[in-house]
């Protein structure tokens, strides 16, 4: 396999990684004011990702790290063009990484309801905004033949992009559904239950319309397969959600997120950015990469530490795999 | 103003607000791992006390180093585009490694730490802290080591065809002589706010509150915190002098910046302070130390140190015409500064080391502020150290390949990059202050009560409150 090829298949995975991983702690953000009753549940709730969000966020980083690395005008394309949607994601981030970490850090009630918005709309505005985002890396978008965006802020809010925000922004809600009924106790797990399905059932309503939208933008056969596996992975997840097989439902999610994430990489290649203008500005996994002896290098590396990460991060899930529920949550 | 501009002062004043979190980060993760290993060590409930304590204030101070490096990563490819296209395939290695090596390593032990007080064996967690730390520590060095190809840059070739640079030689990047010099003297800035933090809290529970049972806590950090002070302020004045030459030889308009010198001279002087005209061309109230700066540049106290005039002349010669000089009162003052704020910082650890000698308790009023402004001047230094570093570099963003001017993004308009710079000056402004109050009350709080620790070998009290919970 060639090089690029590689480096195109780990950039996906590391993707999709983030989007399983952090997909579900946006789901837990976006649900605190919805399941978090009072300061309790919400604690509870917030709990359930504490050991994990930092984790699962250098995913994102490792992702852009990457495809700095491998890819380093599709980084450059792809961070200058789509630079308004970036830029809030950064915020949504900046100030949802903080309210978890200080929210608890005073008692006022004033003070916790501050950080408590900060962490919802710090997690629904990452969650859309990545659907905007690579639905239109999938749609392609003005480029000129040097390779620069030449759209707006408006071109990338068209309809079939906004189609993937509310995609993504509903996979993860249900995601987090599950895993917040996954991960605890009491009442707060039974309603996370019932959530699940009933905002389940709509998701995957916007689910097939949108992978259904993509593949009629760019397809082969090994995408529809993805993408009918993906489709299938959500409905058996919400019949696991709804017979209250928490493993499986999550599992069911989890699955259904990264093989729609691995459809619409599977549709992109051997693109990474088509141009909707110029054929020539169109960047491809040979066109945007580095050369071969930093991609050995990187590949190198990849091999080396990729396991060991996956293994500690692995056992952390498992240290961390008890149910929470209010009795857990210390008073002060 | 043009975006160009506004792209400069958004990357200035993210990364130095980012720097301000960094060095504590850096530092207080191995001293907290530090007292906690003493803790584990000794069983003295002290060390305990203090590592939950500064442990406390560590994590106030770790978020916001978190969530401000992920601008920094996005940064590059936002409003540097044409510098990413250039470097990318040398200098995206080092920042893809730092995440999967080092990010991954510190955020999963960070966790780990946080919420493993009573889930993992005492052993264990005491690894954990020591995990995150390291992870820490080896993410400055990535990116240092991709700093210092922009300041140095090594083991490349231009493609002719592309005009880009491209990697040869992987090691000679991770290897540059910048890389392995900046390293030990940004960790050892780092140390000197750490140990000056663990100082200044300290010192004022000491002088406050002298007859608290947790005195003893209080006088073990504080002396703990003056010799870490102490050490690393020496550590980064071998290291700073090493730098200087290796700069001298690698970037002497750099260094002639630093000194305000215009003409060649040798032996040349060092400049304790000089007052001239705001541009620095003119000379109204000089303090000299004769062959210091010859020997502070080259080892030899008659060396040759090469002015500001001569070196631009013989850049436009090697680069063609334009200006080659950086802005000189920022050069020269960051410079004086960067070490006078770290010398003050070691002043007053000397002093708090006095003030302890023989068992006694420092009592007094002046010290207790002296401590109080102690672990402000290395943040100072350390920020006044990146501007000169930085700022003495210009006009090129990669030292002798590219101008900054032709590294930023051509398809990003002034409106944008003047909304993404107010956007984050003003979250960034208004986290400062929310971090800092945080900070002081928790610092004020003093070090915890200790409750009784779980068994963490008793996993079946499912009802049991978790430790350190969100």
């Amino acid at each position: 396999m060639e090089l690029t090829t590689i480096w195109f298949l780990l950039v996906a995975v590391l993707f999709t990684g983030y989007f399983i991983l952090e997909g579900f702690d946006f789901g837990v953000g976006m649900l605190l004011p919805v399941l978090g009753r009072d300061d309790r549940e919400r604690r509870v709730l917030i709990n359930t990702i504490g050991p994990v969000w930092d984790g699962n966020e250098v995913w994102l980083l490792t992702a852009g790290g990457a495809m700095f690395a491998a890819f380093p005008e599709w980084y450059a394309t792809l961070f200058s063009g789509f630079y308004l949607p970036l830029l809030l994601i950064l915020l949504a981030l900046i100030a949802r990484g903080v309210a978890f970490e200080y929210r608890n850090k005073r008692p006022e009630a004033s003070w916790k309801r501050r950080w408590d918005h900060a962490i919802f709309f710090g997690s629904l505005l990452p969650a859309i905004l990545w659907g905007v985002a690579f639905a239109n890396i999938l749609r392609g978008v003005p480029l000129t033949a040097d390779h620069e965006y030449a759209g707006g802020f408006f071109n990338l809010l068209n309809p079939y992009a906004l189609l993937g925000g509310l995609t993504t922004g509903a996979l993860f809600l249900t995601h987090g559904a599950v895993f917040i009924a996954l991960k605890t106790v009491g009442d707060i797990r039974d309603r996370a239950a019932a959530l699940a399905v009933r905002v389940g059932v709509a998701t995957a309503v916007l689910a097939v319309a949108f992978l259904t939208w993509s593949l009629t933008i760019r397809a082969n056969t090994a995408a529809i397969a993805l993408a009918v596996a993906a489709a299938v992975a959500l409905l058996g997840g919400l019949a696991a959600a709804y017979a209250r097989r928490e493993g499986w439902a999550f599992i069911g999610t989890a699955a259904a997120i990264g093989l729609a994430v691995a459809t619409l990489f599977t549709a992109l290649f051997p693109n990474v950015l088509p141009s909707t203008l110029d054929a020539a500005g169109t960047l491809t996994a040979t066109n945007a990469a580095s050369t071969p002896y930093t991609l050995k290098i990187m590949t190198w590396v990849a091999v080396i530490f990729t396991p060991i990460v996956l293994a500690y991060q692995g056992w952390t899930y498992w240290v961390f795999r008890k149910r929470i529920g209010v009795a857990h949550i210390p008073q002060h | 103003m043009d975006a160009l501009d506004v792209a400069r002062w958004q990357f200035g004043v993210t990364t130095v607000y980012h720097f301000l979190f960094v060095p504590l980060t850096i530092g207080l993760s191995i001293l907290v791992a530090i007292l906690q290993t003493l803790w584990h060590r000794t069983g003295d409930e002290k060390y305990l006390k203090l590592t939950k304590f500064y442990g406390k204030l560590f994590l106030i101070n770790f978020a916001m180093g978190v969530v401000t490096g992920i601008v920094q990563e996005f940064q590059f490819g936002m409003n540097w585009s044409d510098y990413s296209r250039f470097v990318g395939d040398i200098f995206g290695a080092p920042l893809a490694i730092e995440a999967l090596v080092a990010f991954f390593l510190e955020s999963t032990f960070i966790g780990l730490w946080i919420f493993g007080w009573d889930r993992l064996p005492k052993r264990l967690h005491l690894a954990t802290i020591w995990a995150a730390a390291i992870g820490t520590n080896l993410s400055a060095y990535f990116i240092l080591a991709a700093n210092s190809f922009m300041q140095n840059p090594v083991g490349y070739q231009i493609n002719p065809d592309t005009g880009r640079a491209e990697l040869t030689d992987f090691v000679a990047v991770l290897t540059n002589k910048v890389a392995l010099i900046t390293f030990p003297h940004t960790i050892a800035g780092a140390f000197l706010v750490a140990g000056s933090l663990l100082v200044a809290v300290a010192l004022w529970h000491l002088i406050r509150r002298p007859d608290s049972t947790d005195t003893p806590a209080y006088r073990f950090a504080a002396k703990f915190g003056s010799w870490v002070t102490l050490i690393s302020a020496t550590a980064v004045m071998i290291t700073g002098d090493i730098q200087g030459k290796i700069m001298t030889q690698v970037q002497p308009m750099k260094m002639a910046a630093a000194e305000g010198l215009y003409d060649t001279e040798s032996p040349a002087s060092f400049s304790v302070l000089t007052v001239g005209s705001l541009d620095g061309s003119r000379e109204l109230f000089a303090l000299k130390i004769p062959y210091l700066l010859s020997y502070l540049s080259t080892g030899d106290p008659n060396g040759t140190v090469s002015g500001i005039n001569d070196l631009q002349a013989q850049y436009t010669a090697q680069y063609g015409a334009g200006s080659y000089t950086p802005i000189i009162p920022i050069t020269y003052w960051s410079f004086r500064l960067m070490i006078g704020f770290g010398l003050a910082a070691a002043a007053i650890a000397l002093l708090v080391l006095w003030s302890q000698r023989k068992g006694r308790t420092p009592t007094s009023r002046w010290l207790l502020r002296a401590g109080l402004v102690m672990p402000l001047l290395p943040l100072a230094a350390n920020s006044f150290g990146w501007i000169f570093t930085e700022m003495g570099r210009q006009p090129w963003i990669v030292f002798g390949e590219m101008l900054t001017r032709d590294g930023v993004s051509r398809s990003v308009s002034m409106a944008e990059v003047l909304t993404s710079f107010t956007a984050f000056t003003l979250i960034y402004a208004a986290l400062a202050v929310i971090e800092c109050k945080l900070l002081i009350r928790y610092a004020k709080a003093g070090v915890p009560d200790l409750t009784p620790a779980p068994d963490p070998d008793d996993t079946d009290d499912a009802e049991r409150p978790l430790a350190f919970a969100y």
